[in-house]
């Protein structure tokens, strides 16, 4: 990688779609450094554009997050121009790799947990934006912390918050099939107990109609048609 | 009911799930015999469903005639009769089913209702020997990242508004762009960008593995309505931040399923901007990359037909009684048994 800030021991973990993610030691802390790298397929423009914002808003909303009381890493040192973040390792299992080992008890205390954890960002105006089981850590002590907000937004929009929870919903879909909808309702119920069930519920119509969203339903016309 | 002997026999294939009706013509092993297609050109503006179908109605007695001739076969040489059973526009889905019930029933042969999406993801395996490939399918219609799991191809990413083809179409349009006949309206697009010098910023919406193109084009069309872009820089950026998008969750999808190939189809495959793109993170990431060819890109006959064997062969056949078209049948709705065995 580029420069290194006086980390030492960089160890390459994880060469992710959009970032780079290092472990290491950084004055004497455990760190992640995530370095979201340039990506040939898009034009430089674009591609600085892309990358700066996103490594701007990331840390951004990691701090509001936990101020809302949801736990996630914590920030120390961020280069926009180089479009690099240090913060906390989070020591601990990945929510996607533990929903497959343990019963299915503890699966939907888990997803019950996640669902307050998006109620009470989505309270306070922070929609994720990716939410997705790789997205959470589940800490040594049981703790879960959300990472990855690069795609996030602060906004207390119903359709914003549509959008979340269905993408929640796709990725249980899509990567845990055999057990998604239980895992969704437990999510639901968290989300439920923090936000209330009348803003729930209305979340809940949402998520109805942003799924009922199909092919030509929303095709746009053009103005000068007849 | 004909008995069929393994690889002896043809399907025919009826698409008519927008705004062309089509007639594809397959023997069971892969042949592609005959792909005839129609396309509606409306006089102004986009489609509309009715009179599409009207066209359909026309055309469909002169297109089966000709795939029959173009093929070599006579109806009598049919073992099966497939039809797009949906996704797409009431009223031209229709049209094509009422097609497909008369010759299956007049031949005596089965019917088979086949998925316009998997058909396309289909064709593009066909076509270009992908065997269990992450899809990036993007048409007018549709825009759809998925792979194969358990039985089903998996949704990963879609959009949650327009489709990244309707989104170049409307804004060809609104720019005044007129096609020559057969020639769609992002190939125009694709012709202006190339002669662009600057880009411009434009809204870039991605949720997750989720795209939003409806900001993106009322932006475009604003810059447009500015008067003060060139309308060669305006698709330029327009498309570089589309195709970015698209391409960005593909990746993102690839990262995740770690499938060995990436399988561009459906009518905006035939981008030469968004083929470069998407083969660049397929190489990143050491996958294959299948780009369907363009006759095969577009709605197609011979999709429906090449799906329509694949399910038979399965056993699955559609009861008349059964055969009403589905406008919103999800890609994952559909069970597709034939792929497990397939990848074995
Ligand atoms: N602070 C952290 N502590 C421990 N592990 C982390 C931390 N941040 C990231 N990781 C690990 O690295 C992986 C990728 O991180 P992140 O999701 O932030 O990057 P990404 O490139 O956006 O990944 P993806 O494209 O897979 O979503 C995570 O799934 C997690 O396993
Ligand atoms: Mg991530």
């Amino acid at each position: 990688m580029g420069r290194t800030y006086d980390a030492v021991n960089l160890k390459l973990i994880k060469k992710g779609a959009e970032a780079w993610i290092y472990l290491a030691e950084w004055h004497g802390r455990e760190v992640v450094i995530k370095r979201r790298l340039p990506k040939s397929y898009r034009i430089p423009e674009l591609d600085e554009q892309i990358r700066i914002h996103r490594t701007i808003r990331e840390p951004q909303l990691m701090h509001e997050a936990k101020k809302a009381g949801v736990p996630t890493p914590t920030i120390y040192f961020v280069d926009v121009k180089e479009a690099t973040i240090i913060m906390e390792r989070v020591e601990g299992e990945q929510v996607k790799l533990l929903l497959d080992l343990i019963p299915d008890e503890e699966k939907l205390k888990i997803c019950y947990e996640i669902g307050m954890l998006i109620g009470k960002l989505h309270r306070n105006g922070i929609i994720h934006g990716d939410l997705t089981t790789s997205n959470m850590i589940q800490n040594l002590y049981g703790k879960i912390f959300f990472i990855d907000f690069g795609l996030g937004e602060k906004t207390h929009e119903v359709e914003a918050r549509g959008v979340d929870l269905h993408l929640m919903r796709r990725a249980l879909n899509s990567s845990h099939f055999s057990y998604a909808k239980e895992c969704f309702d437990a999510i639901i119920k968290g989300y439920s107990n923090v936000l209330g069930d009348a803003a729930a519920g209305e979340v809940m119509e949402k998520i109805k109609e942003i799924e009922r969203r199909g092919r030509y339903v929303t095709e746009r016309k053009s103005k000068n048609q007849a | 009911m004909k008995q069929r002997i393994k690889n002896e026999g043809y399907c025919l294939g009826i698409e008519s799930t927008a705004d062309d009706f089509s007639v594809g013509i397959v023997s069971f092993n892969g042949e592609i015999l005959a792909n005839i297609i129609s396309a509606y050109v409306p006089p102004e503006g986009g489609i509309h469903p009715r009179e599409a179908a009207r066209h359909h109605a026309e055309v469909a007695d002169a297109v089966l005639k000709e795939a029959f001739e173009k093929a070599g076969i006579k109806p009598q040489d049919l073992m099966v009769v497939a039809f797009a059973q949906g996704p797409g526009l009431g009223p031209c889905l229709r049209t094509g089913a009422t097609v497909a019930r008369a010759l299956a029933s007049y031949l005596r042969v089965p019917l088979v209702g086949v998925n316009h999406c998997v058909a396309h993801i289909e064709i593009g395996k066909l076509k270009t020997g992908a065997k269990d490939p992450l899809t990036l399918y993007v048409s007018g219609g549709n825009t759809i990242v998925s792979a194969f799991n358990s039985g089903r191809y998996r949704v990963f990413g879609e959009t949650l508004d327009i489709a990244l083809g309707n989104c170049l179409d409307v804004f060809a349009r609104e720019a005044g762009l007129r096609p020559k006949p057969g020639e769609p309206l992002g190939a125009l697009v694709e012709k202006l960008a190339a002669k662009a010098k600057i880009f411009i910023p434009l809204p870039y919406t991605v949720k997750g593995m989720d795209l939003s193109f409806s900001g993106l084009l009322t932006a475009a069309v604003s810059l447009l309505k500015s008067g003060k872009y060139h309308v060669e820089d305006i698709c330029y950026s327009l498309q570089e931040t589309a195709f970015a998008m698209v391409t960005e969750v593909t990746e993102r999808a690839l990262a995740h399923t770690e499938k060995r190939e990436v399988l561009l189809t459906g009518g905006v495959a035939a981008n030469r901007r968004l083929q470069e793109m998407v083969e660049c993170i397929a190489k990143e990431h050491e996958a294959r990359f299948c780009a369907v060819p363009s006759a095969f890109a577009i709605d197609n006959g011979a999709m429906i037909a090449w799906t329509g064997t694949l399910a038979f062969n399965h056993g699955l056949t559609t009861p008349i009684e059964e055969s009403y078209v589905k406008l919103r049948w999800r890609l994952e709705e559909v069970e597709v048994p034939w792929v497990g065995r397939m990848t074995q």
